[in-house]
C-alpha cells in the first residue's frame, strides 16, 4: 500500500510540474509586466533596459526555473487589480467555492446513489423510466440555463430561496479567512440553489454511471452464486453488487469534482457567488494575467490533488490494486 | 420409498419477444440420498438450465412452465422466493463453472463463507468460524485460519473451486448440484477436484447432480446418468450400462468421439452436423438430421422416452 501511495505521488507532482510549465508558457507569451508595471511615456530603450533587469530577456528555462522556485514558495505573481499576491487573492476566495462545491457534491451523492442503484434493479418501472427521461433532459440543459431557471422559480415566482450571494456567514477561524455558510439558516438557504445548478450538470452524469455499473454487475457470476447461497436480497444488492459498482464511480466522481471547480465559474456570476470562479471572470475582464495563471495553477493542483487521493482510496477499497502496488 | 428429489415432467421457458422458447422439454428424474447423477450433453441442451431449474433460479426471462419439482415430500417449484432462499445455499448447494468469476472479488472468502452460515443459521461469529475452518479443512486447504482473511484473487483456479465446494458444505446440504465444476480448471487439478467431490459426497452422505459434457468425468463418478439433446432427456439410467451399452446413437456418437483408444495422429470421431438452435427443432426425432442410422419414421414421430432391453430409458425408434 505504501509504494502504492508514493507512486501516485509522484505521479500527481509530474502532472504539476507540466501544469505549471504550461501555466509559464501562457504567462510568458501573453502577458507583458512591464506594460504592468510603468506608464505610457517610458521609451522603448528605457522598457528594453527594464525587461533586462526583471529577466525578462532570459532563456525560457532559465525564467520558467526561477518562476517554478517562487511558485514552490507560494509565490505565483502579483494581481495588478487587487495589488495583492495573486495566491493570497484566490486563498481568500477559496472557502465560498469550496463550500459550493461540496454542497453540490453532497447532493449528487444523496440524490445519484439512491436512484442509480433503484433504476438499475426495477429497469422498467415507471418511476424510473421517468427518472432516465429527466436525467436525459438534465444532461442536455446548460448549467447557466438551469441556474437561471432555478432563479427564477425558487427565487423570483415562488419566493421560497434567496437567490443571490452567500447570505449569513460565521467566521470559523476567527481571523476572517473562511467564511461559512454551513453553520447559519440563511447560509444554508443561500447555498441550496447555487449548488443544484451546479449538480444539475453532474447529476444525470452519475445516476446513469451507478445505474448501468450496477446494472452490469447484478449480471455476473459471483452475484448469480450470491443468489444461489441463499442470501438475503438486500444483502446481495446492497453489499455484493453495490460495492462492485462503487469501484469505477468513484474514480470518475474524483475526476468530476475536479471538473466542478471549473463549473464554479458559470454558477458563481450566475449567483453572485464571491468566489474563485467569479474571481476569475473578473480577472478576464481586467486582463489580470497573474491571478489567472495562479488560479490556472490552483485550480489544477486541485484537480491533481482530489483525483490522488481519490486513487488512494480506490486502493483501499478494490483489493487487487492493493496488490498491484505491493509489487 | 420417496426419493429425496423428484423432477416431474418439468419444463423451463424463455417468454422471448419473438415468441416463447422452450428450453427444457418433459424432463423427469429422480435422485435419491447420497445418490450421485450426471447429466450429460452439449452446450445449449439445456442442461445447466435443468440444473437452475430445480432451485429456482433460471435468469429473466426463463421460467419454470409446467412439471414439478418435488424435494423432501414438498413441491418447491412454485415456492414463494422468501421459502425458497432457505433451501438455496442450506438443504441444496450450487457449485458454479468457473471459480475465477464465482466469487465476489471484493470480499474475503471469510465473509462470503461466514455471510451463507449467516442466512441460514441462527449462529454465533465464533461458532460459525469454527464451522468454516473445519469445511476448509475438509476440501484440503493448508492452514485456512491464514486464508480467511485473503481476497479471491490471491488464490489459485483450483484453490477458489476448493472454497467454493467448502462453502457449499456448510449447511450440510442433502444435494449439491455441481454445474461443469471443473471445465474452467487444467487436468491435473480437475481430478483432484472430481475425487475431492466423490469422497465428500460418500462421507456426508450428499446427493450430487454433476452437469457436464465429459463422458469420462460422469462415467468415474456418477452411479447414473442422464443425456440430453435440444431440451430433451433422450437416454438415462445407469451410468455403467449407459456407457458400456449405449442404445441412442446421440448417446453413441458421444461415447465414440472419446479420445480413448485412438493412436496418436488418429483423428477423433465427430459427431456430423450440429445441435440444432432450440427455434429450429426439427420434426420427429430431433436428432435425426445428424442420426447415421436414420429411418423414415423419425423425421415423422417423435420417439418416446421408454425403457429398452438393456433396461434404459432411451428415446428412440429403432430397436437396439
Amino acid at each position: 500500500m505504501f509504494a502504492f501511495i508514493v507512486r501516485r505521488i509522484t505521479q500527481a507532482l509530474f502532472v504539476m510540474l507540466i501544469i505549471s510549465m504550461i501555466g509559464f508558457a501562457i504567462k510568458n507569451k501573453i502577458g507583458d509586466p512591464v506594460r504592468d508595471l510603468v506608464g505610457e511615456r517610458v521609451t522603448p530603450a528605457e522598457r528594453e533596459q527594464l525587461r533586462d533587469k526583471l529577466g525578462l530577456n532570459d532563456p525560457f528555462f532559465t525564467q520558467y526555473s526561477r518562476f517554478l522556485k517562487n511558485a514552490l514558495q507560494g509565490d505565483l505573481g502579483h494581481s495588478f487589480f487587487y495589488k495583492k499576491p495573486a495566491l493570497s487573492v484566490i486563498v481568500a476566495k477559496a472557502p465560498a467555492t469550496i463550500e459550493l462545491v461540496l454542497g453540490a457534491a453532497f447532493i449528487i451523492i444523496l440524490v445519484s446513489l439512491p436512484l442509480g442503484v433503484y433504476t438499475a434493479l426495477r429497469p422498467r418501472s415507471f418511476f424510473s423510466r421517468m427518472v432516465m427521461g429527466f436525467s436525459t433532459l438534465g444532461v442536455s440543459i446548460p448549467v447557466f440555463l438551469t441556474a437561471i431557471m432555478l432563479i427564477y422559480i425558487f427565487g423570483v415566482q415562488l419566493n421560497w430561496l434567496p437567490s443571490y450571494g452567500r447570505g449569513e456567514t460565521v467566521d470559523i477561524f476567527g481571523n476572517g479567512w473562511w467564511q461559512s455558510g454551513f453553520l447559519t439558516r440563511d447560509g444554508l438557504l443561500h447555498l441550496i440553489l447555487p449548488c443544484f445548478a451546479l449538480a444539475s450538470i453532474m447529476l444525470p452524469l452519475f445516476i446513469r454511471l451507478i445505474r448501468s455499473e450496477m446494472m452490469e454487475v447484478l449480471e455476473t457470476e459471483y452475484i448469480k452464486y450470491a443468489w444461489a447461497k441463499g442470501l438475503n436480497p438486500m444483502r446481495i444488492w446492497l453489499v455484493h453488487a453495490f460495492k462492485n459498482t462503487l469501484l469505477p464511480v468513484v474514480t470518475v466522481f474524483g475526476v468530476q469534482i475536479g471538473i466542478m471547480f471549473a463549473f464554479t465559474i458559470l454558477t458563481e456570476t450566475v449567483f453572485q457567488w464571491q468566489g474563485m470562479g467569479y474571481m476569475f471572470l473578473e480577472a478576464v475582464e481586467r486582463s489580470d494575467i497573474s491571478l489567472l495563471i495562479a488560479y490556472l495553477i490552483v485550480v489544477g493542483s486541485v484537480f491533481v490533488i482530489v483525483n490522488t487521493v481519490v486513487d488512494i482510496i480506490y486502493g483501499f477499497i478494490n483489493p487487487t490494486v492493493r496488490i498491484a502496488g505491493r509489487t | 420409498m420417496s426419493h429425496l428429489l423428484e423432477v416431474e415432467k418439468l419444463e423451463v421457458k424463455f417468454a422471448l419477444r419473438s415468441g416463447d422458447l422452450i428450453a427444457i422439454n418433459d424432463v423427469s428424474f429422480t435422485l435419491d440420498q447420497g445418490e450421485r447423477m450426471g447429466i450429460v450433453g452439449e452446450s445449449g441442451a439445456g442442461k445447466s438450465v435443468t440444473g437452475f431449474a430445480i432451485i429456482n433460479l433460471i435468469s429473466k426471462p426463463g421460467l419454470i412452465s409446467g412439471g414439478r419439482i418435488i424435494f423432501n415430500g414438498r413441491e418447491i417449484s412454485s415456492l414463494p422466493d422468501s421459502e425458497m432462499r432457505k433451501i438455496r445455499g442450506n438443504r441444496i448447494s450450487m457449485i458454479f463453472q468457473d471459480p475465477m468469476m464465482t466469487l465476489n472479488p471484493v470480499f474475503t472468502i471469510g465473509t462470503q463463507m461466514l455471510e451463507t452460515l449467516y442466512a441460514h443459521r441462527d449462529i454465533s461469529r465464533r461458532d460459525a468460524e469454527k464451522i468454516v475452518l473445519e469445511k476448509l479443512r475438509k476440501v484440503h486447504i493448508p492452514s485456512p485460519e491464514k486464508r480467511l482473511s485473503q481476497y479471491p484473487h490471491e488464490f489459485s483456479g483450483g484453490m477458489r473451486q476448493r472454497i467454493i465446494i467448502a462453502t457449499s458444505l456448510l449447511t450440510n446440504p442433502a444435494i449439491i448440484i455441481a454445474d461443469e465444476p471443473t471445465t474452467a480448471l487444467d487436468v491435473t487439478i480437475q481430478a483432484e477436484i472430481m475425487d475431492l467431490l466423490q469422497e465428500l459426497c460418500d462421507s456426508e452422505k450428499m446427493g450430487l447432480i454433476l452437469i457436464t459434457h465429459d463422458l469420462g468425468v460422469v462415467s468415474q463418478v456418477t452411479e447414473k446418468m442422464a443425456v440430453m439433446y435440444a431440451g430433451k432427456i433422450i437416454e438415462s439410467g445407469k451410468t455403467s450400462q449407459i456407457v458400456s451399452r449405449p442404445v441412442h446413437p446421440y448417446t453413441m456418437g458421444l461415447i465414440k468421439s472419446l479420445p480413448g483408444v485412438l493412436k496418436p495422429g488418429e483423428k477423433l470421431y465427430q459427431i456430423p452436423g450440429m445441435m440444432p438452435n432450440l427455434t429450429e427443432i426439427p420434426p420427429g426425432c430431433a436428432f435425426n438430421p445428424r442420426c447415421e442410422i436414420k429411418e423414415d419414421i423419425c423425421s415423422r414421430e417423435e420417439p418416446p422416452l421408454v425403457q429398452k432391453e438393456s433396461g434404459v430409458l432411451a428415446a428412440c425408434h429403432l430397436k437396439n
